[in-house]
């Protein structure tokens, strides 16, 4: 799609084609399945049955090359933010990332020598999910805002190259 | 259970000779031991027929700084024929290292790599001796008292101390 970027002016016809395809790509957001800590329980359980995130069309995927989606459900220790970058530098475009709970969003309470104080210093992070941990609806909650956000993304006549999950490294 | 059996099992005059005191705290029996006789009490109390100390269940490193001698590391042992429960310390500096115990138990190979990952505390005629939580190249040890709490600042956290404003291994 690069090729036909920003080739257009605004008219009814790129509108409606940006809502179908902002449409088909929030509908089916798959993340990647992989949680590095206690986050990760509340992930799992806002998967199952009872709050059943399938509906949502959010199927976790085993790999990073098919997920669109990277979940930071944890703390992020320094020994493994090089892996978190690497599985994220994997993911095809576009792709986003929901930091989940204190640890992933600031380090939390671990102000330590082991801790990344905030996945931002390792990846772009689109929607922040308080709490510790997150009950899975505020999960959900953050689920539906990266929706929000990716329909009002303009995707073939975008301004800003952080529009579509794309960042300089 | 009660430690009379083992207090009296511990009066022997080849564990005595080697061991500098008996205690109990926390309902625990406690040998200290120079590090020069550490391996052959080990070797002792897990081959002796009435005690047969077969299972360490950890090994720990302590920074007393800044107390001499610093370093410390606490043996726990447990006797599955018999259920005692024994505790064994030995304190040295780090110009004196203790031995290591995996010709004694084959587990401790693993629990002396953490205290040397935590402490530096690099034991003699270890088979193996690496990081095993920290990954390599990582400098410093975090355990120890004078390493500061929240690390040094770098690119993923901006929040610890600068360099410069401390010396290591002070
Ligand atoms: S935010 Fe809380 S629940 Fe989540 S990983 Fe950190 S400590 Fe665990």
């Amino acid at each position: 799609m690069a090729n036909l970027e920003n080739r257009f002016s605004n008219n009814v016809f790129f509108g409606t084609v940006d809502s179908v395809i902002n449409w088909s790509r929030s509908s089916a957001l798959w993340p990647e399945t992989f949680g590095i800590a206690c986050c990760a329980i509340e992930m799992i359980s806002a998967g199952c049955a009872r709050y059943d995130l399938d509906r949502l069309g959010v199927v976790f995927r085993p790999s990073p090359r098919q997920s669109d989606v990277m979940i930071i459900a944890g703390t992020v220790t320094k020994k493994f933010a090089p892996i978190v970058r690497l599985l994220y530098d994997q993911m095809t475009e576009p792709r986003w990332v929901i930091a989940m709970g204190t640890c992933a969003i600031s380090g939390g309470v671990y102000n330590t020598y082991a801790v990344v104080q905030g996945s931002e210093r390792i990846v772009p992070v689109d929607v922040h999910v308080p709490g510790c941990p997150p009950r899975p609806d505020a999960l959900i909650h953050g689920i539906l805002m990266l929706q929000e956000k990716i329909k009002k993304q303009h995707v073939l006549r975008r301004k800003d190259p952080q529009e579509t999950g794309k960042v300089s490294p | 259970m009660s430690n009379q059996p083992l207090r009296e099992l511990l009066q022997r005059e080849s564990i005595q000779q080697r061991c500098e005191s008996v205690y109990e705290t926390f309902g625990m029996l406690t040998l200290t031991v120079s590090k020069e006789n550490l391996l052959a009490l080990c070797h002792l109390l897990k081959h002796d027929s009435a005690l047969q100390f077969n299972f360490l269940s950890d090994i720990c490193g302590v920074d007393h700084y800044p107390q001499r001698p610093r370093f410390e590391t606490v043996y726990h042992l447990y006797s599955i024929p018999f259920k005692y429960r024994l505790r064994i310390k030995c304190r040295f500096e780090l110009d004196e290292l203790p031995p290591s115990v995996v010709p004694v138990w084959q587990t401790a190979n693993w629990h002396e790599r953490e205290a040397y990952d935590m402490y530096g505390i690099a034991f003699v005629g270890h088979p193996d001796l690496r990081r095993i939580y920290m990954w390599e190249g990582y400098d410093g040890y975090p355990m120890r008292k004078d390493y500061p709490l929240r690390g040094y600042a770098d690119h993923y956290n901006p929040f610890g101390e600068a360099r410069s404003e401390r010396t290591e291994g002070a």
